[in-house]
């Protein structure tokens, strides 16, 4: 089974996060990059699912400015066995038809059967991509994935629907899938996993497609937008004024 | 302006987020058009009928009796090719994530999501792990949008009233390539938060097991149902049809105390439309703070056994 797992590089949660001077992105300089944590479960899936089935290969595709190659590598020293990155010149926002319309122009003549990828992003949480994908390469498509049944006769997922509720789905093949954080535990990569990794092929391609049609226009500190009484004194005094704001202003009996 | 609402359902309920999605689409002003698909959809209708909107399409296709990704891809395709709306609106669901990407392919049309907020066709949406906002604009003289939990009140929709009509679809079995088993829960549902007036909701600030007692002891005093946070429903301590967040449910009762809950986004998208927030944690800066209308800073295993005793009191 081939499968591809779309991992992208994001601002870590740590992070500095100071607005660059046009106001439309932060300034990257400062910041600190890690793999998309939702991505790591995506990857360990994939891994699972070839060593399941027994053969077959995984391959990271990620798209961004040469930096990205970092988390191709972390993901080759897990035991993925080679990388495509879509390379750009570091743009930090890309829409996500744009992302997805290269990165099925850099998959060309590849013919995945399964497609994974995370849940969303922890910079710009579009949430789509791996299902964009799938809709343009006419593949069957499923979100939020926190249990997979797949091997080469038959791809079933558990999806997670809300309020507790869950979902068996059946796809047909080729399909791309997006996963759920916390479906598995991501395996860390072995001292002979990061050796092993330098050898490993990545590609690069060039964009293929530049047309965009969603433009960050400003980045701003949201607003709090509501008024809040801080009740910070002796405990007496603290349960004292939650007990009046339970029986006099939210009445709750 | 045209806008085109999708409308989410389940067992003839009509979703929450369905219900705010119109009241944002009433706030950007045009005309409104509801989409409802699936067998439920004359009853779904009927409450729609109750609202000023232009009116209610219903799409009962025997190949889409409930929710299917390609299904609801291929009708919602040929609804928009149909009536040409501008905006094509849902809730920020698990269902709209499903979706919405589908049909931003297949048209070519950009899916703009989790938006809270919007002026004049700028979106604004929370980045960077809810850090900041971006306001997003689109190129596109048509855009896919879904809002945020809460972003706009069910309570403000205006009612008026409106027609429906149905709607045929020209569908083919072979477009449908995934197929759903009946949807089931994992442990049998003991509360139905969704419409609790009071709820007590438990974070991992509770420390052990065994001091949950001390929420159901408060909650039984007030009046209230006991909600949780991912990791106590992860850690066993209670069931997940108590947990409350962006995998559990969302809630908007008149009080949500929370007692030892940090306040992470996928909390805070499932209570923040609650009426008044009083929130209880040691550490001046959790972000819970940051929504709470009453801020405790305190040790809640003082505060709590303390508080109880006091009520029972009075
Ligand atoms: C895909 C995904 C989906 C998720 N879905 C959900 C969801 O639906 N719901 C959800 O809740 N989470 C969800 N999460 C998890 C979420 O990110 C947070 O990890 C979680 O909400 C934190 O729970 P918590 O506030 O109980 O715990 P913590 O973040 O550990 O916070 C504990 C808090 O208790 C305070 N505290 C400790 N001791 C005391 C004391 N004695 N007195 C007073 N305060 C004290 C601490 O100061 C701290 O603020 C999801 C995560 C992911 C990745």
């Amino acid at each position: 089974m081939k499968i591809a797992v779309l991992v992208k590089q994001v601002v870590g949660s740590e992070s500095s996060l100071d607005i660059s001077p046009d106001n439309k992105w932060i300034d990257e300089s400062n910041a600190t990059f890690v793999m998309n944590p939702p991505d790591s479960y995506a990857i360990e899936e994939a891994m699972n699912i070839k060593e399941k089935i027994g053969e077959g290969e995984v391959v990271i595709v990620s798209m961004g400015a040469d930096s990205v190659q970092k988390v191709i590598r972390e993901a080759l020293s897990k035991g993925a066995d080679r990388g495509i990155h879509v390379q750009t010149d570091g743009t930090a926002f890309i829409d996500p038809l744009n992302t997805a319309k290269n990165i099925v122009s850099a998959l060309d003549g590849e013919n995945f059967d399964l497609i994974l990828s995370g849940l969303q992003s922890d910079d710009t949480g579009m949430g789509q991509t791996g299902v964009l994908v799938g809709e343009l390469l006419n593949m069957s498509t499923a979100t939020l994935a926190i249990e997979t049944d797949i091997d080469s006769e038959h791809i079933r997922v558990k999806r997670e629907l809300e309020s507790g509720w869950f979902q068996w789905v059946r796809l047909e093949s080729p399909a791309s899938i997006s996963i759920q954080s916390g479906i598995n535990q991501p395996r860390y990569p072995s001292l002979k996993g990061i050796m092993g990794a330098k050898k490993k092929e990545i590609k690069v391609v060039p964009l293929s497609f530049h047309e965009t049609k969603q433009q960050v226009e400003k980045i701003s500190i949201p607003q709090k937008s509501k008024e809040t009484e801080i009740i910070n004194t002796d405990i007496d005094s603290s349960v004292k004024r939650i007990v009046e704001i339970l029986k006099s202003e939210v009445k709750v009996f | 302006m045209k806008s085109l609402v999708i409308i989410e359902h389940k067992n003839g309920v009509l979703h929450r987020m369905s219900r705010e999605a119109i009241s944002g689409a009433q706030k950007i002003g045009g005309d409104i058009t509801a989409l409802v698909i699936g067998e439920n959809a004359e009853s779904i209708s009927s409450e729609l009928s109750n609202f000023k909107i232009e009116k209610t399409i219903i799409v009962n296709h025997e190949l889409v009796p409930y929710y299917n990704v390609d299904g609801y891809k291929e009708i919602i395709k040929q609804v928009v090719n149909t009536i040409s709306p501008d905006i094509i609106i849902t809730g920020h669901t698990y269902q709209a994530r499903d979706f919405m990407p589908r049909i931003s392919a297949a048209l070519d049309i950009p899916f703009i999501p989790d938006i809270v907020e919007l002026e004049d066709s700028i979106y604004i949406k929370q980045v960077l792990n809810s850090k900041l906002n971006a306001s997003i604009s689109s190129s596109s003289d048509r855009v896919l949008i879904s809002f945020q939990s809460a972003s706009f009140s069910e309570e403000d929709v205006i009612k008026g009233s409106s027609s429906s009509e149905s709607f045929d679809v020209d569908l083919d079995s072979s477009s449908i390539k995934s197929k759903s088993d009946d949807p089931f829960q994992e442990s049998a549902s003991e509360v139905d938060l969704e419409s609790a007036e009071l709820i007590v909701s438990v974070g991992r600030g509770i420390e052990k097991e065994e001091n949950k007692s001390i929420a159901f002891e408060l909650a039984e005093v007030i009046g209230a149902e006991v909600s949780a946070s991912r990791p106590v429903v992860d850690a066993g301590w209670l069931p997940s049809s108590r947990q409350v967040g962006s995998s559990g449910s969302t809630v908007s009762p008149k009080l949500y105390l929370s007692l030892g809950v940090s306040g992470a986004i996928q909390h805070v998208v499932g209570m923040k439309g609650s009426k008044n927030i009083l929130a209880i944690n040691k550490d001046s800066d959790a972000p819970i703070f940051e929504i709470a209308d009453y801020a405790v800073v305190g040790d809640l295993l003082e505060i709590v056994p303390k508080l109880i005793a006091t009520l029972k009191d009075s």
